[in-house]
């Protein structure tokens, strides 16, 4: 092929491409040429994340690399062509399409499948296993036409799985042939509070079980179980352990273990020096590692020695492992069952959160040597650190799992600071402590996005990322530089800051929020930023005495001001759908005061050019027709764009305008920190352009599927899918929470999409948060937008029936006199004001 | 038709100018902004017209102040360009500027010279 010598690697799953990534960052131009053979027909993706992609439906998200950077490194990467031949003397591999490739050293990383367990009946339709974008497909499409589904498995990937039924709405059912959950991570004590809270959940955990056989002709029906029970099901997920792909090894010779797994030794070599192998198909010290962060490891020191640039070895590896299974927490680390010396073990059970904790504490007290955390994880990554770097325990352990008591601060997070320069934070990419300051002292980095970028910490399983949050704090504090968002010069707090002072301290005006908490006489940020956070918590009438000159000007006269200084006039439509009476006045009003009229972007009628003395007699005219505000002004929700939907669309599966004035009328007048923008579309066909909404909503046979944080704009960005298939009440639930957490965090004049892109953890935390509830805000989030969906009440009817409000709306204190400097053109036989400038000419004629 | 108003001119009362805000006069033919603040009763009187893109709109703009010192200033709606209250000066860097003129409040009467 080439003059070069050739490294071939056989797999490119998760580690065979961090070998290749590894490899060539370590090999500069090099003396090699890498040649990767991937059975699968796409590049190397992300096999932890995978049940995203039951969410997403989107495979692009979990590519390690693009084939363009295959390209750009020189990697030939052959796909969908497994090695099936190999010849050791000769030293070449041959592919199933016959490419035949020379090899200087060649390394496996076939990684695995899922075992599948000899039982009658498992070649039948509806069986699955979970462990390829393939299997998942399938799996989605199947799970269509099913009610009810089962895990065989009630391990960490059953779990998941699990997870997965359970969001394409089955009933769900976990079979498990040990006496508990998780048998390899967690007690017996942890696994009956980790079963309890999957079944408040809605899964049905079945333990102590042995299916003999699946019942059903060619498709499964039921399961039957070794105690004579029978369980009815429509699709069956098998995930009862993995099975090392070490077939094409032992046909050509190299030396596998009596249960499975290449044999390799420290250095990974297997029987063959001039072979390796790394990650899930290799076999070190009696183990099989099925987990990313050793494979990863493999990958590093292989590369070394292949490039002879190190003499690492490989030792046994920690296996501590946390993970989210339907929401819950569950870790567990070091020696969790305290297995390797005398220990004293600490454990804290909360039944009804279902939270259960455990502590193994050295017999002398001094050291943690490992621990079990379900329900509440949040410590996980500093007791891993205790463990792992041996550090002293403070005299009173069991505040690791009670956290401060008598106001001090024993709260393991508060600690980063104590962590040694040495200690591994991130443990996929073996990155350290000090190497993570120093870059970010160096590189004057402020945002864990930098942090990620610059040094690959928090780039593998994410979940040093807490951390990495800690630890950015903890330097910039060092450093003398504090992290600010002040909103202006005025005030030395962030919007989310000032939110939660008005808040808490039931502050009702600016002028008493500026004496307090901050200084001068504001400014045109922080007035109607603070206008807006009083809005949204009490929603005052914006025109009240006190808060009316902290509207922003169109929010001072409830209407946008135009060229020429004149307003438009926006009508709410709610749908954009409208009755022919309702039409007709629009008509008469526009023609009585001569307006412009114009249908906008967002269904509905604008009509332009009416001086501010005209515009309340305008609305009392429009609100006597049963018209109220549009907030075309106002952040705040502005239109609910509708497709025509199933009343009368031939494709339309649900009745989306219905559902848009619903929408529109829930959230319509609510203040935000920039404007709300939403549609609903009643078939995937997506006419109302959902996708491009702050939330966008699509209906689907099932139900609804609800987009977030989208915008169209100078920059615009796709929406994206939040949660699918669910019902309104759902649908409305969630919606009602994603903006009552948009408006008490975001930054002024921040839209949902920017919002979510300056999020650490982005959209898998804000599900989170909305979702499982992970803040324990929700119920509030609900409540306090129950208050401003009661509390609405439309501000031009206000006006209208007020004498005091409307004597604002004049254009001179002293005269009665209506704007003399207003000019007029003719166009297409409607009005608009003449280009800007020509006043100027006119005023100064004046002078 | 230009009118040159020498004196003190009663102009309204101060209760028609919104607190902590702006409102606009008309003196012959000339737009005047006024503007006041409640807590430290200080009066201010500018151009209506801004220099920026000619619109008459400085007195529907948001007050504030600015820096150390407290200087008074208001911020245009149209495109949100600063000026000075006491001298007139564009404060957002640009190196146009709006008259200011002088202004009294006696009783509860408000009172222009321009
Ligand atoms: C749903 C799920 C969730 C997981 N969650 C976690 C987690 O939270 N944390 C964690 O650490 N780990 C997790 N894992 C495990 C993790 O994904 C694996 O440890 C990791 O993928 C192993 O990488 P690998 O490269 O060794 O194997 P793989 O990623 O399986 O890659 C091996 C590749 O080699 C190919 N191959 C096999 N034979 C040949 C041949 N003859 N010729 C060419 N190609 C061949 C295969 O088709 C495959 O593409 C999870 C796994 C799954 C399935
Ligand atoms: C910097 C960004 C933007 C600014 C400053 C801006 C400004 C405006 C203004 C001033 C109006 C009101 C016209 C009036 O009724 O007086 C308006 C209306 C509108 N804009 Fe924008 N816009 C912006 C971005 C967008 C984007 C990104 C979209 C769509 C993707 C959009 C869609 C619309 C629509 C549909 C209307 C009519 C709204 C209604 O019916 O209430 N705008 N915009
Ligand atoms: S990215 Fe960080 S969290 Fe993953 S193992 Fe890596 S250490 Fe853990
Ligand atoms: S696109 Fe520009 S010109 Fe058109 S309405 Fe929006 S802001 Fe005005
Ligand atoms: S017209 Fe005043 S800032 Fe542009």
């Amino acid at each position: 092929m080439s003059a070069k010598k050739n490294v071939v690697v056989i797999g490119n799953g998760m580690v065979g491409y961090k070998f290749c990534e590894k490899f060539v960052a370590k090999s500069g131009s090099g003396d090699f040429q890498l040649v990767v053979f991937g059975e699968e027909p796409r590049p190397a993706y992300d096999r932890v994340h995978l049940s995203e992609y039951f969410t997403t439906k989107d495979e692009s998200l979990l590519t390690m690399a693009t084939l363009d950077w295959y390209l750009d490194n020189n990697i030939q990467l052959f796909l969908g062509d497994p090695i099936v031949y190999i010849d050791r003397e000769g030293k070449t591999v041959t592919s199933l399409k016959g490419e035949k490739v020379s090899y200087e050293k060649l390394v496996f990383a076939t990684g695995s499948s899922a075992f599948v367990p000899k039982i009658e009946g498992v070649e039948k339709d509806g069986i699955f296993v979970y462990r390829t974008i393939e299997d998942l497909d399938m799996t989605i499409d199947y799970a269509k036409k099913c009610k009810t589904g089962a895990v065989i498995g009630g391990g960490l990937l059953g779990l998941e799985a699990a997870k997965a039924l359970m969001d394409l709405k089955l009933d769900t059912h976990v079979i498990e042939f040990a006496p508990r959950l998780m048998p390899r991570q967690i007690d017996e004590e942890g696994g009956q509070v980790l079963k309890d809270k999957m079944e408040s959940l809605g899964t049905k955990i079945h333990l102590n079980k042995n299916t003999s056989f699946f019942g059903g002709d060619a498709t499964v029906k039921s399961m039957n179980f070794a105690d004579g029970s029978v369980l009815n099901v429509d699709i069956v997920v098998i995930s009862a352990g993995i099975k090392p792909r070490d077939e094409l090894a032992i046909k050509f010779g190299l030396e596998v273990g009596p249960r499975g797994g290449i044999l390799v030794n420290d250095k990974l070599e297997t029987s063959d020096k001039d072979i390796y192998a790394i990650g899930e198909c290799a076999l070190h010290g009696g183990m099989i590692y099925g987990l990313v962060a050793p494979g990863y490891e493999m990958a590093d020191i292989v590369a070394e020695q292949i490039l002879n640039i190190g003499e690492k070895e490989f030792k046994a590896f920690d296996m501590s492992t946390k993970l989210k299974l339907m929401g819950v927490d569950v870790a567990s680390y070091g020696d969790a069952f305290g297995t390797s010396e005398d220990h004293d073990a600490i454990v804290y059970k909360d039944k009804i959160k279902g939270v259960y904790k455990r502590i193994n504490i050295s017999k002398d007290g001094k050291r943690l040597i490992g621990g079990i955390l379900i329900g509440d994880a949040a410590d996980y990554n500093m007791h891993l650190q205790m463990v792992k770097n041996k550090l002293v325990l403070p005299p009173n352990p069991e505040d690791l799992i009670l956290g401060a008591r008598n106001g001090a601060s024993a709260h393991a997070g508060a600690g980063v600071a104590a962590l040694p320069d040495d200690a591994v934070i991130c443990s996929c990419e073996n990155i350290t402590k000090g190497a993570i300051c120093k870059a970010v002292e160096e590189g004057d980095l402020n945002k864990v996005d930098e942090i990620i970028s610059c040094t690959k910490a928090g780039s593998g399983c994410g979940g040093c990322k807490p951390m990495l949050v800690d630890l950015l704090k903890d330097t910039m504090k060092k450093m003398g530089k504090t992290v600010k968002n002040h909103l202006c010069e005025h005030f030395a707090y962030s919007r989310q800051e000032l939110y939660d002072i008005v808040k808490v301290n039931d502050i009702k005006t600016y002028g008493s929020l500026l004496v307090k908490y901050g200084k001068g006489h504001g400014c045109e940020v922080c007035k109607p930023a603070v206008a807006s956070i009083l809005a949204s918590t009490f929603n005052e009438m914006i025109l009240k005495k006190p808060h009316q000159t902290l509207q922003d000007s169109n929010d001072r006269f409830l209407a946008n001001i135009q060229r020429g200084g004149t307003y438009s006039v926006v009508p709410r439509i709610p749908g954009g759908e409208i009755t022919p009476e309702k039409l007709i006045v629009i008509g008469e009003v526009a023609k009585k005061y001569n307006l412009y009229t114009k249908i906008t972007g967002g269904q509905r009628i604008d009509l332009f050019g009416a001086r501010v003395d005209q515009l309340p007699d305008i609305w009392e005219e429009l609100v006597n027709a049963g018209f109220e505000s549009g907030h075309a002004y106002a952040k705040s929700l502005r239109t609910v764009k509708s497709c025509v939907g199933s009343t009368w669309c031939r494709f339309g599966v649900q009745d989306s305008v219905s559902f848009a004035i619903e929408v529109e009328e829930r959230y319509r007048g609510l203040r935000a920190p920039h404007k709300l923008k939403s549609a609903v579309s009643g078939c995937t066909r997506e006419c109302a352009e959902a996708q491009s909404k702050d939330f966008g909503i699509i209906a689907t046979d099932k139900g609804w599927n609800l987009y977030l944080c989208g915008n169209g704009g100078i920059k615009p960005q796709h929406a994206i899918l939040f949660a699918s298939d669910i019902d309104k009440e759902t649908c409305l639930k969630y919606i009602d929470r994603f903006l009552m957490f948009y408006i008490k965090t975001a930054d002024p004049l921040t839209r949902t999409a920017t919002w979510l892109n300056k999020m650490e953890g982005g959209i898998e935390y804000l599900r989170d948060v909305i979702i499982n509830d992970s803040l324990g805000i929700c119920s509030q989030l609900e409540r306090e937008m129950d208050f401003m969906v009661e509390t609405y009440q439309c501000e031009w009817k206000e006006v209208v029936n007020n004498p005091e409000l409307r004597k604002r709306f004049k254009a001179f204190v002293n005269v009665q006199e209506p704007d003399n400097q207003l000019a007029w053109a003719d166009l297409r036989g409607q009005k608009f004001p003449e280009g800007w400038g020509t006043k100027y000419a006119v005023a100064k004629g004046l002078k | 038709m230009s009118t040159i108003v020498d004196t003190w001119v009663k102009v309204c009362k101060t209760s028609d100018i919104p607190e902590n805000g702006g409102a606009c006069a008309l003196l012959g033919d000339k737009q005047i902004a006024i503007f006041n603040y409640t807590i430290t009763n200080e009066w201010f009187a500018t151009d209506n017209l801004c220099p920026h893109k000619q619109q008459m709109a400085i007195s529907r703009g948001m007050i504030g102040s600015h820096g150390e010192e407290c200087e008074p200033k208001v911020a245009c709606p149209f495109h949100k360009k600063t000026f000075s209250l006491k001298s007139g000066e564009c404060l957002s860097g640009d190196d146009y500027k709006i008259n200011t003129y002088e202004i009294k409040i006696e009783g509860d009467d408000v009172y222009l010279r321009v």
